[in-house]
């Protein structure tokens, strides 16, 4: 990899080595489920990264989804004592 | 759910590995001990999905975003569903972003950005894409490698011009932190739905 890389505005950090980018990509490859089940320890990086970009569009989707879902949820509970109902019942 | 407990012994039992680091907080070690077998065992300062994964730490999310998403209700509910669900969806993100303390950019950049862009959507950050300040050469000419990256610091709010290394450490946060937000909004969800009574009936399933 070239110097040429977008990146490293930052005066103290020197070229970055291809080892400690294999090395973030693993990490990262670890938290994919969908790599992660695999098995398989061969995935390139460039999958790494086209997974994790689906990944993370999938968790807004869902927290989207959620949101919606919440909110909705929300609306049709109106008494105050639900609310507290139900922060007692998450703090236990 | 009986969190508490879980809790309670996940820490008597880790005791002898109780760390408290720079992040104010000890993380489940159970988790972090399976994860250090797979990943690298040296840095231990690295925030790793760790510290989103304690169930305190989604106890103490669920309740403030059940704090946050009642004020969204009550201060001005807008009349469409989709500005409500979207004013749910930044204030889960806002207390999310609170939560990481400031020590990631992404949640910095959810907190300085998010104020008073209630109605907005989340994809105006995205929209002003990677093409207008970058280099000339862009997308189809560049090796799709680096088109992914770019992609990435998209999604990761405020890390688009971020260096590689460290666009993947706040990635490998925020992923992390997403989890815990679907994980406790989920959770949220089901302990409404049943404490709702029957309107809830009325809300088709989300799948």
């Amino acid at each position: 990899m070239s110097s040429r890389r977008s990146r490293s505005r930052q005066p103290g950090v020197s070229r970055i080595s291809d080892d400690q980018i294999a090395d973030l990509v693993s990490k990262l490859q670890q938290l994919i489920p969908e790599i992660r089940n695999r098995r398989s320890d061969k995935v390139s990086a460039s999958k790494v990264l086209q997974e994790t970009c689906n990944y993370i569009r999938n968790l807004h989707r869902e927290v989207d989804d959620l949101s919606d879902r919440l909110s909705a949820l929300l609306a049709s509970t109106d008494t105050d004592s639900d609310q507290a109902a139900i922060i007692r019942s998450l703090l236990m | 759910m009986f969190l508490c407990v879980e809790t309670t012994r996940s820490y008597s039992m880790e005791k002898s590995y109780m760390v408290t680091d720079s992040e104010g907080g000890y993380r489940s070690m159970e988790s972090n001990r399976r994860k250090r077998k797979k990943m690298e065992s040296g840095s231990q300062k690295v925030k790793r999905g760790g510290r989103w994964r304690t169930e305190a730490e989604q106890q103490i999310y669920s309740a403030k975003l059940v704090e946050a998403i009642t004020k969204v209700r009550r201060s001005s509910a807008p009349a469409a569903a989709v500005h409500r669900g979207r004013a749910v969806r930044e204030a889960a993100d806002r207390v999310l972003a609170a939560a990481g303390k400031g020590r990631t950019r992404w949640s910095r950049a959810i907190m300085t950005s998010r104020v008073g862009l209630r109605l907005r959507k989340r994809r105006k950050v995205t929209v002003t894409g990677n093409n207008r300040l970058r280099k000339p050469a862009v997308s189809k000419q560049e090796p799709p490698l680096k088109r992914r990256v770019r992609v990435l610091g998209r999604l990761v709010p405020g890390c688009r011009k971020l260096s590689f290394p460290n666009l993947l450490e706040e990635a490998t946060d925020y992923i992390a932190a997403l989890e815990m937000q679907v994980r406790a909004m989920t959770a949220l969800a089901e302990l409404l739905a049943g404490t709702g009574a029957s309107s809830s009936n009325l809300q088709p399933p989300s799948c």
